[in-house]
């Protein structure tokens, strides 16, 4: 059973989240001043790392709040989760080589 | 033994029963955490229940469900008016969701057996002490549960997952006692 710690609830089974993309993606201040095309990168383009990324979780089934997670995509072993509106934090060699093991 | 033909809606297996509640109100209360502690010194307590823990305060119950969300189980007066007077100063989300919510009180010798095939919450006593109260998924069903005693639990659903939950829990129950 793979636990994701909840920064509210602690450590509960994957089934009670939901994963909501990546995280750190700014909504541009001014969406007017924007070309097509960097609106539909803002919309659209992700990075899709192999390896480390970023995203957003939601607690659904349990405080339902949104927070950020460093997830190793080939692995899917959780680095570290935070609340939304932290930078996000650095990973050390250490951890990254125990994320993709 | 359970009937689907049936309304009724409670378990009796050997080692686990599921008694519905009976009356109460409930209220979600939705606020920043300012809000909450404010509602809790209306309630007459020094703060508001730390996160997944509960409180009772008169014949009212309030349990930590989220950062920002108390839910509220109350008698049929509601809530007292010290906390309606409050809320009534300060931006918050207050819903009563009375007509919602069904429930259960659990016991029984095999009660933890019971729920550990509905649910994956660990609920040793150790990592889920008395008093302790959480959303949580039993199946495929949104429930709430909160330890009220050392071998009793309460748990809410929403009222369309009522059959489903009882279904679950008699099949469950039936299991654990073998
Ligand atoms: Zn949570």
């Amino acid at each position: 059973m793979l636990l994701i710690r909840c920064p509210y609830c602690g450590e509960r089974a994957e089934v009670e989240f939901s994963n909501g993309g990546e995280a750190h993606i700014d909504r541009p201040a001014d969406p007017m001043s924007l070309s097509a095309e960097e609106w539909a990168q803002f919309l659209y383009m992700r990075d899709n790392p192999k390896g480390l990324i970023a995203e957003r979780w939601r607690h659904a089934h349990g405080c339902n709040r949104f927070f950020n997670a460093i997830r190793d995509t080939r692995t899917d072993r959780f680095v570290v989760t935070y609340e939304i509106g932290q930078p996000r934090p650095d990973v050390t060699p250490e951890q990254a080589a125990e994320a993709a093991r | 033994m359970f009937d689907a033909s049936s309304n009724a809606l409670t378990v009796s297996r050997s080692g686990f029963t599921a008694k519905s509640l009976g009356g109460g109100r409930r209220f979600a209360l939705q606020g920043r955490k300012d809000t909450l502690e404010g509602v809790a010194k209306a309630f007459g307590l020094a703060e508001a229940p730390a996160m997944l823990q509960s409180a009772s305060a008169g014949d009212c119950t309030l349990l930590r469900l989220a950062p920002q969300e108390l839910f509220i189980i109350a008698g049929e007066a509601g809530l007292p008016e010290a906390v309606t007077t409050y809320l009534g100063t300060v931006p918050n989300s207050l819903v009563e969701v009375s007509e919602r919510q069904v429930g259960w009180t659990l016991e029984g010798e095999r009660l933890r057996d019971t729920l550990a095939a509905l649910s994956p919450l660990d609920l040793r006593t150790k990592s889920f002490p008395v008093g302790t109260a959480t959303r949580t998924l039993f199946g495929k069903a949104d429930g709430m549960l909160w330890r009220t005693d050392e071998n009793s639990f309460h748990l809410e659903v929403w009222r369309s997952f009522a059959p489903y939950m009882v279904a679950m829990m008699d099949a469950a129950a039936l299991d654990a006692s073998w």
